[in-house]
């Protein structure tokens, strides 16, 4: 749900990465942190773990620049991935305009990302959305290791619907702004259509 | 728009009317600075001494502290918890909920109390839920009517794509 302030003339929207844990959704808005501009982000607070485990969210403001006179800020939020944090991503996804779902192409991690999309799935609806209905992208993670799973078969898994999908290391930066854009763009037509 | 969701539309009167508010509670409880939050964590208005505050991220987990105490309270079979306390050894934090969607936090130091700061919450609690009520229906009517000029309505790719350049 954005929020559209008049008097300062700004719009606040906020992106949600969602996936299995250890599948960087973390390391995404790292790699957005390091390459944006100082005066364009905010500070990146990360609730974590010893282990840098995500424990309840990791949080990026990102003030991308104005339009027609406004500003327009992207509040980026992880979810913890581990299966055991489920209470904490409900509430994170509370008010979402656009989810990024963050797969791990890793060959063994493809049980983990089909339970992931079926959690990400349940808990939108517990919130009253529908996956459909919102700004979505798929992002391809970890495409730079040996053992991936064929990319056609993520996609009969992940993204039936085809919506924009991204290959992506997050790592190294591939696809990750590719991804980020893709979210934003599809909120900001939504916010256009709401302006109808 | 997006199914269920609306957006929350801040409109000027409705907003001075909101800082108006805040100063007033600022100077009657002797507070450092006040915030009001939206409960998904954007900031929609602060006043005090918040220059050396990051008031993004402050509002952003005060909406997650509000959001987990809120699973904590359902877990106990509350509805929700209303009103948060943080004591600081200097700083402390007053959060309550005001009108069910916003969230209203003072922060103060020895130069006020617990007491004086729930005590003036609670009559400025009235007064915002005012505000906010009106601010719920000037946007469903002018929501009605088609929309005020949305500034997203004449939005074209190329505005969007000059974002990220």
């Amino acid at each position: 749900m954005s929020f559209i302030n008049y008097a300062s003339r700004e719009i606040n929207c906020k992106i949600v990465y969602y996936g299995p844990g250890l599948c960087g959704k973390t390391t995404n808005l790292q790699t957005i942190y390091n390459r944006t501009a100082p005066d364009a982000r905010g500070k990146m607070i990360s609730l974590a773990t010893e282990t840098e485990r995500t424990l309840f969210f990791d949080f990026l403001p990102l003030a991308l620049g104005d339009i027609r006179g406004f500003k327009t800020r992207f509040h980026l939020y992880t979810v913890p991935g581990q299966v055991f944090y489920d209470a904490s991503r409900k509430l994170i996804l509370k008010g979402v305009d656009g989810v990024v779902f963050v797969a791990d192409c890793q060959e063994e991690r493809l049980d983990a990302n089909i339970e992931s999309m079926e959690n990400l799935k349940d808990n939108l609806e517990e919130h009253g959305y529908q996956l459909e209905n919102l700004p979505f992208v798929v992002q391809y993670n970890k495409v730079d290791l040996p053992n991936l799973s064929p990319i056609d078969e993520l996609q009969g898994f992940l993204n039936p619907n085809m919506v924009p999908e991204f290959k992506a290391c997050a790592l190294t930066g591939e696809g990750v702004f590719e991804t980020l854009k893709a979210v934003a763009k599809q909120i900001l037509i939504e916010l256009k259509k709401g302006a109808g | 728009m997006f199914g269920s969701q609306a957006s929350l539309v801040m409109y000027d009167e409705e907003f001075q009317q909101i800082v108006n508010l805040a100063d007033k509670l600022l100077r009657e409880s002797n507070a450092k600075a006040v915030f009001l939050v939206d409960r998904n964590g954007q900031l929609m208005a602060a006043t005090g001494e918040t220059e050396h505050l990051d008031t993004t991220s402050l509002a952003s987990l005060t909406a997650g502290n509000i959001a987990a105490t809120g699973g904590l309270a359902k877990l106990i079979g509350e509805k929700e918890f209303s009103i948060l306390f943080h004591e600081g050894e200097k700083d402390n934090i007053h959060i309550s909920i005001v009108a069910g969607r916003v969230i209203l936090v003072v922060i103060f130091d020895h130069r006020s109390s617990l007491g004086l700061v729930r005590l003036r919450v609670k009559k400025a609690s009235d007064a915002l839920g005012s505000v906010f009520g009106e601010l719920t229906r000037k946007s469903e009517s002018v929501g009605s009517l088609g929309g005020p000029q949305n500034p997203f309505a004449e939005i074209s790719d190329d505005d969007i794509d000059n974002l990220f350049s």
